[in-house]
């Protein structure tokens, strides 16, 4: 037994466990997939003195259409999103991303409200969300609200959360007509988290001049990071190939990655320039070849 | 605190369990120390090295980041499952034999847990494919060649 005693709750309803956590606030920890809260709890950097499992509330879980946009619900694993083949044929992007996503074992456990709450700056679904422009509904016992993604990262696993509320459902806006993605990191392992990754989006007209792009990192700071603004010289041009490594630039010098014993901060840069040169390019591809 | 005591009731390879168990008792240590399944291995106990994996409702899972209680009313198997009941070996874990997937084995429980799983959903699997499977599953001695041999070796036995 490694963690510090808890009293363990298994919340029979959502509005059971919104209850219990206004009552217990801070104390009590919210258990998902468990795959990094048991992890900090073994090592006893957390210790809550109640646990409340919402594994067994219906309707947390799951995929559903909602006007022009797609419902996740905060329980739904990995695993499911990578098995829903209409999920992956509408959000490639994530469909891309998923296999970088830690290990099989893990992807069967872990939750995508789980990871986003955690908010890990080097996970990839946090700069994703941001990418996509996400909304995420969240809720306490009495009342609820939307956050738009980036409003949600507040810091290195701190989000806007209040004790008693829960992440309970993400808004995915579904993708204009020629739209391509791309997803790419860089890690030391594959599963491992990213030195750097990158999620962009590129929207392009009919004369291939591009109408939106969107570009959001991860691994490179204390959130995840939105550098959508490095490509505004790109909104209403062609994506050339000089276009593409002036953009990778501006990034490297909008980035302020902190390093670590693994990468330096110049080489966690230069690897943030490099993806944002290929993921470019690669979006800019697939969105003229309509997918 | 007092002691948060939780009355559970699981299955292991096909044989119900009831137990009462301490809210903080991971699965890992359950199975080792409660029902005495020694087979599961416990690596790192934080969800890294793969040793500790085994199928919660026929999925892998590392049972390190999953408490007993959570395993109430569902189905586990473990590394003591996997022969026949003639006592023969799965044909991974002949593969695994011939083809010296292992050295000091520590891993093995885990290798074959979530390989079995693997090939009952991948009949064909390509080398690529397997070696993705196998990438949440650490294994010091063998550099992994072995042990991919093995697995598409059980693949094409399983096939015939």
């Amino acid at each position: 037994m490694k963690p510090a005693p808890f009293k363990y709750i298994a919340a029979s309803s959502l509005g059971d466990a919104l209850a219990l956590k206004a009552e217990h606030g801070d104390d009590a920890k919210f258990l998902a997939g468990g795959q990094s809260l048991i992890p900090t709890m073994n090592f006893r950097l957390a210790r809550p003195t109640i646990l409340i499992d919402i594994n067994k509330i219906d309707g947390l879980a799951g995929i559903r259409a909602s006007s022009g946009a797609t419902r996740i619900g905060a329980l739904t694993r990995y695993r499911a999103l990578q098995r829903d083949a209409a999920f992956a044929m509408a959000f490639p992007l994530i469909g891309e991303a998923l296999p970088h996503i830690a290990h099989p074992q893990i992807r069967n456990r872990g939750t995508i409200g789980g990871n986003l709450s955690h908010a890990d700056p080097a996970s990839e679904l946090p700069a994703i969300a941001v990418a996509l422009g996400a909304r995420f509904r969240v809720q306490a016992a009495k009342q609820e609200r939307w956050v738009e993604a980036p409003d949600f990262f507040v810091g290195a696993l701190t989000t806007g959360l209040k004790p008693d509320e829960m992440l309970v459902e993400i808004e995915l806006p579904l993708a204009k007509p020629r739209t391509g993605s791309c997803f790419m990191e860089i890690a030391r392992r594959r599963g491992d988290f990213a030195i750097a990754g990158t999620a962009v989006i590129v929207t392009l007209d009919e004369r291939d001049e591009c109408i939106e792009v969107r570009l959001a990192f991860c691994g490179v700071g204390e959130t995840p990071i939105d550098a959508s603004s490095a490509a505004d010289a790109l909104v209403g041009n062609k994506p050339t190939e000089t276009a593409i490594i002036d953009v990778a630039k501006s990034v490297q010098a909008m980035i302020d990655p902190g390093g670590s014993v693994h990468a330096t901060a110049d080489y966690q840069r230069h690897i943030a320039g490099v993806l944002t040169e290929r993921a470019l390019q690669t979006a800019c591809q697939r969105a003229r070849d309509g997918h | 605190m007092d002691i948060d005591h939780h009355d559970i009731t699981v299955s292991v390879n096909g044989k119900q369990y009831r137990r009462r168990v301490e809210s903080r008792m991971l699965l890992s240590d359950f199975l080792r120390h409660d029902l005495a399944l020694a087979g599961t291995h416990v690596g790192c106990e934080h969800g890294v090295c793969g040793a500790c994996t085994i199928l919660l409702d026929g999925q892998p899972i590392r049972s390190c980041l999953m408490l007993a209680v959570q395993a109430n009313h569902h189905e586990l198997s473990t590394v003591e499952g996997l022969t026949n009941p003639a006592g023969e070996y799965h044909p991974l874990q002949q593969a695994m034999h011939d083809h010296h997937g292992l050295q000091c084995g520590y891993c093995t429980p885990g290798i074959l847990m979530t390989m079995t799983a693997f090939l009952d959903e991948n009949a064909c699997p390509s080398e690529d494919e397997v070696r993705e499977a196998l990438s949440g599953n650490l294994c010091r001695c063998t550099g992994y060649q072995s042990i991919v041999d093995a697995v598409l070796a059980a693949a094409m036995r399983m096939r015939s």
